[in-house]
């Protein structure tokens, strides 16, 4: 049976997160105290020896994107990625749900290495109660001062999948369309206005007391050695136990939907899971028993590996085509439009999957989504762009016959 | 209601929070009216089409009169795999309208959003951002009759 380990939910359920003196009684804040203590320089070296890397989807290592920041800049940010627009995700809204103040400890942390006296906190607009809950936090940390002269902002966004793209959330704090920037420069050296920022996902933040605490060799030895610690799943679909689990990073696939999910709901046979969210590959059952970590799961074909962790499980009476076709609709309505490869992109391969879909598609137009897939994934300016027609081409790879199925007749 | 030009100024001091004062119009009014935009602009010092570009952009945003309450059916992949699109038949037929349309008594608005986050309970209808989870077209009746 496979064994949960909680890190970012180590005071889930267990205190009540509305309480700050409930955060402290159970050792809240100390781990900040320490970092205090600690020379930012050592600080940065401590989190990057963790190799504790990003949680929100892409991977990168946070101590690598720390160091981007130049050192002796007058004005830096930590910014709190709480977009959560990737389907299937639910994990960060239940983390900040159940310990708020592990988020604002771990950005403080952060702060403290980068010289940071403002952090922002940018939570997603479908979630306002979050807002409210986050301020409320705020608010009672500022009373305590726990945080020092480290203050955070909660700004909101107004429901747009790209903004979860950090330079599209950074424009979105500043007050504009959220359209990701050319980079370089990179936030580290140019973002909120300008100045050095660096942007993290909740689930990262809340890692960094913990590593603190108890030290970097001690989470760099949780899991799969190339992507430490844990990873908090989501699961949905035909999955008995539709919850968020959270595991060291070695386990496999098999284990997650089987050990944890409970199997396919209603006793069906598996068909494919997609991980990582909408943006996900398919992954069909030969493949069951490959470990989670975020580079296993990349070598499958998805773009994302194991992106933000949301394993959505499709059983045998689901339609791969049809399923597919709203994963590209999904994208055409996302795409922000400031790059030709995504903006064009997206709308053809929605066009192309809905022709297949109604039985009016031929090999010429699984031709045309492979092509198009092809310059998405390498000209498109943003991950979003890169991204999105993963799902289509590791459907076509690996269920063809489905799409066949519903080509027209030949003759 | 509050004053728009008031509002504005009450938000002055947020940096760049254009889309906090359009959230703060829309929670009285639910949708941005054109003084709204122009106010925007006033404050937040950017032209009036930057400001509508920025209206424009997000999908909670709306320059259109909207009703009291927004219906919203996620029609992302995990709520389309469990039945989102039964459910949205039965609102459709529930309120006698269609996607983008307002009840003529001004109560309702339906629209279609992306994944709100409540995956766990699929397939997930919001009314003003509030999740209804694991939903099932019979209930439509009494979770719309239960509003005030």
């Amino acid at each position: 049976m496979v064994e949960q380990l909680h890190i970012a939910f180590r005071n889930a359920d267990k205190i009540d997160p509305n309480k700050i003196d409930d955060y402290l009684a159970v050792g809240g804040y100390q781990a900040l105290a320490k970092a205090r203590a600690m020379d930012p320089k050592d600080l940065a070296t401590e989190v990057k020896s963790a190799n504790l890397r990003g949680r929100g989807g892409a991977g990168f290592n946070a101590g690598l994107k720390w160091g981007f920041v130049p050192a002796g800049a007058d004005t830096t940010y930590v910014a709190c990625n709480l977009d959560e627009g990737e389907p299937g995700t639910y994990k960060d809204r239940l983390i900040v749900e159940k310990d708020p103040h592990s988020l604002l400890e771990g950005m403080a942390i952060c702060a403290w290495a980068i010289r940071s006296k403002q952090g922002y906190i940018y939570c997603r607009g479908e979630y306002p109660y979050i807002v409210e809950h986050l301020r409320r936090a705020v608010a009672q940390a500022e009373e305590r001062g726990v945080l020092g002269d480290f203050k955070i902002d909660v700004r909101m966004g107004a429901g747009a999948y790209v903004c979860g793209e950090e330079s599209a959330l950074i424009e979105s704090i500043e007050g504009h369309r959220g359209l990701p920037r050319y980079k370089p420069p990179f936030p580290g050296v140019n973002g909120i206005w300008g100045e050095p920022t660096v942007v993290h996902n909740v689930e990262t933040l809340v890692a960094l007391p913990e590593i603190v605490s108890r030290g970097a060799d001690w989470f760099a030895g949780i899991g799969a050695s190339n992507y430490p610690g844990t990873k908090v799943l989501t699961l949905t679909g035909d999955v008995v136990n539709r919850q968020a689990f959270e595991v060291p990073t070695n386990i496999t696939l098999r284990q997650v939907i089987y050990d944890l999910g409970g199997g396919v709901r209603g006793g069906k046979a598996f068909k494919a899971a997609q991980v990582g969210g909408t943006s996900g590959g398919l992954i069909p059952g030969s493949y069951l028993d490959t470990p989670i970590d975020f580079d296993s799961m990349r070598l499958l074909g998805s773009f994302l590996g194991l992106g933000t962790g949301a394993v959505l499980v499709i059983d045998e009476t689901r339609d791969i085509v049809d399923m597919l076709t709203r994963v590209a609709k999904f994208f055409e309505h996302e795409s922000c439009g400031k790059c030709t490869p995504c903006r064009e992109g997206t709308f053809r391969l929605y066009e192309l999957m809905k022709k297949i879909n109604a039985g009016d598609g031929s090999d010429e137009d699984i031709e045309k989504i492979e092509n198009i897939g092809k310059v998405m994934l390498r000209a498109s300016l943003c991950g979003s762009g890169q991204a999105s027609p993963s799902p289509l081409l590791t459907g076509i790879r690996y269920f063809r016959s489905e799409f066949e199925r519903k080509m027209k007749a030949r003759v | 209601m509050t004053d728009l030009r008031l509002l504005a100024d009450a938000h002055r001091d947020t940096r760049g929070g254009i889309i906090e004062f359009f959230h703060a119009v829309q929670a009285e009014h639910n949708y941005l009216p054109e003084e709204a935009i122009k106010e925007a602009a006033r404050v937040f010092g950017v032209t009036e089409p930057q400001a509508y570009g920025v209206a424009t952009f997000y999908s909670y945003l709306s320059t259109t009169p909207r009703g009291r309450y927004i219906v919203r059916m996620c029609e992302s992949a995990p709520c389309h795999i469990a039945g989102a699109d039964q459910i949205l038949e039965a609102l459709k037929k529930h309120l006698g309208i269609e996607v983008g349309e307002t009840t003529s008594d001004g109560r309702f608005t339906l629209e279609v959003t992306q994944c709100v986050g409540q995956c766990q309970g699929t397939p997930v209808v919001t009314i003003n951002s509030t999740p209804y989870v694991d939903v099932t077209p019979d209930q439509i009746p009494a979770i719309l009759n239960g509003l005030e």
